[in-house]
C-alpha cells in the first residue's frame, strides 16, 4: 500500500505551481467581471425604475406623446415621441452610414493597395476618436445655419442634422468591423474566382460579399447599437424637442438625451426619477438585444 | 481659470470622501469654501472666487455649476458651504436641509433680468406677458409671427420657433411661474436647450426663433424687446438699471444659501460679496447688483 510514491517532479507545489494557480484565478476574475458588472447594472436600473409601477399606466406611457414630468397640475409620462425621435434619428443615420461604410470597407479590403490602404485605415479609425460633444458642437454651430440656408427651413436642429452626425459617428466602427469580415474570407476563394477570369468587381460581388454576408450584417447591427445609445451629439443636434417627426426637418428628442438632460436635478426616488430609469431599462433592453443579435450572427460565421 | 478650479475641486473630491467635518474649517492655515449650484451664477461665482484670492490669500473658494437643484441638494447633503440658486429654495428642500442639520440662510446677491431673445432681424420691439404665455403656454394659439403683426426677414415659413430650457433649470422654472402662471405648463414641442449659452447661440443663428435667458447672455446678434406685464402697464426694456430699480417685470433675485448661520471664513466671504467690491464684480458680469453701487470703469 505504501510502496507507491508520488513522483515529486509531477506533484510539486513550487513557485511555478502557485503562480499558475494565481494567474488562473486572476484571469477567471477578469473573465467573469464583465458578467458581474452587467448583472449589477441591470439590477441597479431595474430597482430604481421598477418603483414606477405604481404610476404605471401602459396606455399613457406607450400611447401618449406628452412627456411632462415636471408639470404641477398634470404630470404625464408618454414616451411615444421620444421613441419616435430615437428611431427616426437612428434610422436616418443608418441610411447614411451603411452605404458609406460598406463602400469604404470594400474599397479598403478589396481594391486599395499598399500605402493608400494603410492611410485610409488610420483615417477611418481617427474619425472614431472625435468626442461626441465635438460632433454635437459641429451640429449646433455649423450644420444648423447651413441647413437653414440650404433648405430654407426655420431651424436646422432636426432629424437630418443629427442623423447626418450620427451616421458619421457610426461609420468608423461599421467600416472597421465590415473590413474585418471581408478580410476573413479566405484568399483561396478570390484566387479561384480570378483563375476563372472574373474581374475584381465580379470577385467582390459574387464571391467575397456573399461569403462575408453575416459579418457585414453584424457590422451594421453594431452601428445601429452605437447610434441608439449615442447621447451628447444627439442632444445638441436634434433640437431636443418633444415632437412626432413627419419630415427630416422636424426637431425631435431622443431617449438618451432626455435622460442626460433631466436626471441631474431630479430628486432621487421621485416619479420623474423613476420614469427616467424606466427609459434606461428600455434602452438597455433594446441595445442588449441588438448586440446579442450581432454576437449570434458572428458566432454563426465562425461555425460556418 | 476654469481649469484650475476644476482641478482644485477634483483634488478636494479625491481627498474629501471620508471627510466628516465640513471643508470651510481651516486645515493647515488654509481654508477651502465649497460653492456649487446655478449655472446662471457660475460665471459670477468664479469671478468672485478668483478676485477673493487677492483679498484673502489663505482662503480658496472651489466653484462648480450643475444647476440650482444640484447646489441645493449638495447643501442638504452637507457637501458644500454655499449653494448658488437662481430660484428660491422650495419648502420641501428647506425642510430636508434643516432636518439634516444644514438650515439654509438666504442671501440675495444680485438680480438677473430675464430677457426675451429674438433674432437681430426680428422687428418686434414690444411684448406683453399675455403674448408670451400664448406663444409658450399649453393651449396657446400664437404659432406665426404674423399673428403678432410682424414679418421676420429670413423667416420664410413665418413659424415661431420656440426655444426653451430643460425642465429642471431654474430659468425654466422661473419663466414658467412668472409668465405662464401657477399650474400652467409649457406647450410641447419647444426646443429645450441645455444652458443659457446654447439658447443665445441658437437664437443668433435662427431668424424664426424666440427664446429667453439671462441678460448676461445677450450678444449683438440678439434683439431684446421691452416687456410689459399687461396692456395697461408701460413696456420696460431689460437692462441693468431697470433690473436694480425693479421696474423690469421679469427680474429674478439670485440667491446664495449658506449652511446655517455663516461662520468664520464663509461669513467673511459672503460679507465681501455683498460689499461694494463684490457687487461691482457681479455688475461687470452683466447682472444687476443687489443694491445700487458705484463702480469705476
Amino acid at each position: 500500500m505504501t510502496d507507491r510514491k508520488a513522483d515529486p517532479a509531477v506533484d510539486r507545489r513550487d513557485v511555478a505551481w502557485w503562480s499558475d494557480k494565481a494567474v488562473s484565478v486572476l484571469v477567471f476574475l477578469g473573465g467573469i467581471s464583465a458578467i458581474l458588472f452587467i448583472i449589477g447594472i441591470f439590477v441597479f436600473i431595474t430597482r430604481e425604475g421598477f418603483g414606477f409601477g405604481e404610476h404605471f399606466k401602459a396606455g399613457e406611457i406607450f400611447g401618449s406623446t406628452r412627456w411632462a414630468p415636471t408639470s404641477d397640475s398634470n404630470p404625464t409620462y408618454g414616451i411615444l415621441a421620444l421613441v419616435a425621435g430615437t428611431a427616426s434619428v437612428t434610422g436616418l443615420a443608418m441610411l447614411i452610414a451603411v452605404p458609406f461604410s460598406l463602400g469604404a470597407a470594400i474599397y479598403i479590403a478589396e481594391f486599395a493597395k499598399g500605402r493608400t490602404r494603410e492611410v485610409l485605415k488610420v483615417l477611418v479609425e481617427m474619425l472614431a476618436a472625435i468626442p461626441s460633444v465635438v460632433w454635437g458642437f459641429i451640429g449646433l454651430t455649423i450644420m444648423n445655419p447651413l441647413i437653414i440656408q440650404t433648405f430654407d427651413v426655420p431651424i436646422g436642429l432636426c432629424v437630418l442634422n443629427s442623423g447626418l452626425i450620427l451616421g458619421l459617428m457610426a461609420a468608423p466602427i461599421m467600416t472597421t468591423i465590415a473590413e474585418d469580415a471581408l478580410k476573413a474570407v479566405p484568399d483561396s476563394y478570390r484566387e479561384a474566382a480570378e483563375a476563372l477570369g472574373a474581374t475584381r468587381w465580379q470577385v467582390t460581388r459574387r464571391v467575397v460579399l456573399p461569403a462575408a454576408r453575416q459579418g457585414l450584417l453584424a457590422a451594421v447591427l453594431l452601428g445601429v447599437g452605437r447610434g441608439f445609445g449615442e447621447t451628447m451629439a444627439v442632444l445638441m443636434a436634434s433640437g431636443h424637442s418633444i415632437n412626432l417627426p413627419t419630415s427630416p426637418f422636424d426637431s425631435v428628442r431622443a431617449l438618451t438625451a432626455t435622460i442626460a438632460a433631466e436626471l441631474g436635478e431630479t430628486a432621487v426616488g421621485s416619479p420623474h426619477y423613476q420614469a427616467l430609469f424606466m427609459l434606461g431599462i428600455l434602452l438597455f433592453a433594446v441595445t442588449f438585444l441588438i448586440n446579442l443579435a450581432a454576437d449570434l450572427i458572428v458566432r454563426g460565421i465562425r461555425k460556418g | 481659470m476654469n481649469k484650475t478650479l476644476f482641478a482644485l475641486a477634483l483634488a478636494l473630491a479625491a481627498t474629501g470622501c471620508s471627510r466628516k467635518d465640513r471643508s470651510a474649517d481651516s486645515k493647515g492655515g488654509r481654508a477651502v469654501i465649497q460653492n456649487k449650484g446655478s449655472d446662471t451664477l457660475v460665471n459670477v461665482a468664479q469671478a468672485w472666487a478668483e478676485a477673493y484670492k487677492t483679498v484673502e490669500p489663505n482662503v480658496a473658494v472651489a466653484v462648480s455649476g450643475g444647476g440650482s437643484g444640484t447646489g441645493i441638494s449638495a447643501l442638504i447633503n452637507g457637501t458644500v458651504d454655499i449653494a448658488n440658486a437662481s430660484r428660491e429654495i422650495k419648502d420641501k428642500e428647506r425642510d430636508a436641509a434643516s432636518k439634516a442639520g444644514h438650515t439654509p440662510k438666504e442671501f440675495i446677491v444680485g438680480y438677473d433680468a430675464l430677457a426675451v431673445f429674438l433674432h437681430k432681424d426680428n422687428p418686434l420691439k414690444k411684448m406683453t406677458f399675455a403674448q408670451l404665455a400664448d406663444i409658450y403656454g399649453e393651449g396657446g394659439t400664437t404659432t406665426k409671427w404674423s399673428q403678432l403683426g410682424v414679418q421676420v426677414p429670413g423667416c420664410g415659413s413665418d413659424e415661431i420657433i420656440r426655444i426653451s430650457r430643460q425642465n429642471n433649470s431654474g430659468t425654466y422654472a422661473y419663466f414658467k411661474e412668472e409668465i405662464l402662471g401657477d399650474n400652467k405648463d409649457f406647450k410641447q414641442g419647444s426646443r429645450d436647450m441645455h444652458g443659457s449659452k446654447d439658447v443665445a447661440d441658437l437664437v443668433a443663428h435662427t431668424p424664426c426663433a424666440i427664446g429667453y435667458s439671462g441678460l448676461a447672455y445677450v450678444t449683438p446678434e440678439i434683439s431684446t424687446p421691452c416687456v410689459a406685464r399687461d396692456d395697461a402697464s408701460t413696456c420696460v426694456a431689460p437692462s441693468m438699471e431697470t433690473a436694480v430699480d425693479r421696474t423690469y417685470p421679469v427680474a429674478r433675485p439670485l440667491f446664495m444659501y449658506s449652511s446655517g448661520e455663516p461662520q468664520g471664513a464663509v461669513k467673511k466671504y459672503l460679507d465681501w460679496i455683498l460689499s461694494d467690491a463684490g457687487q461691482c464684480i457681479i455688475t461687470k458680469k452683466g447682472y444687476a447688483p443687489a443694491r445700487p453701487v458705484k463702480c469705476d470703469g
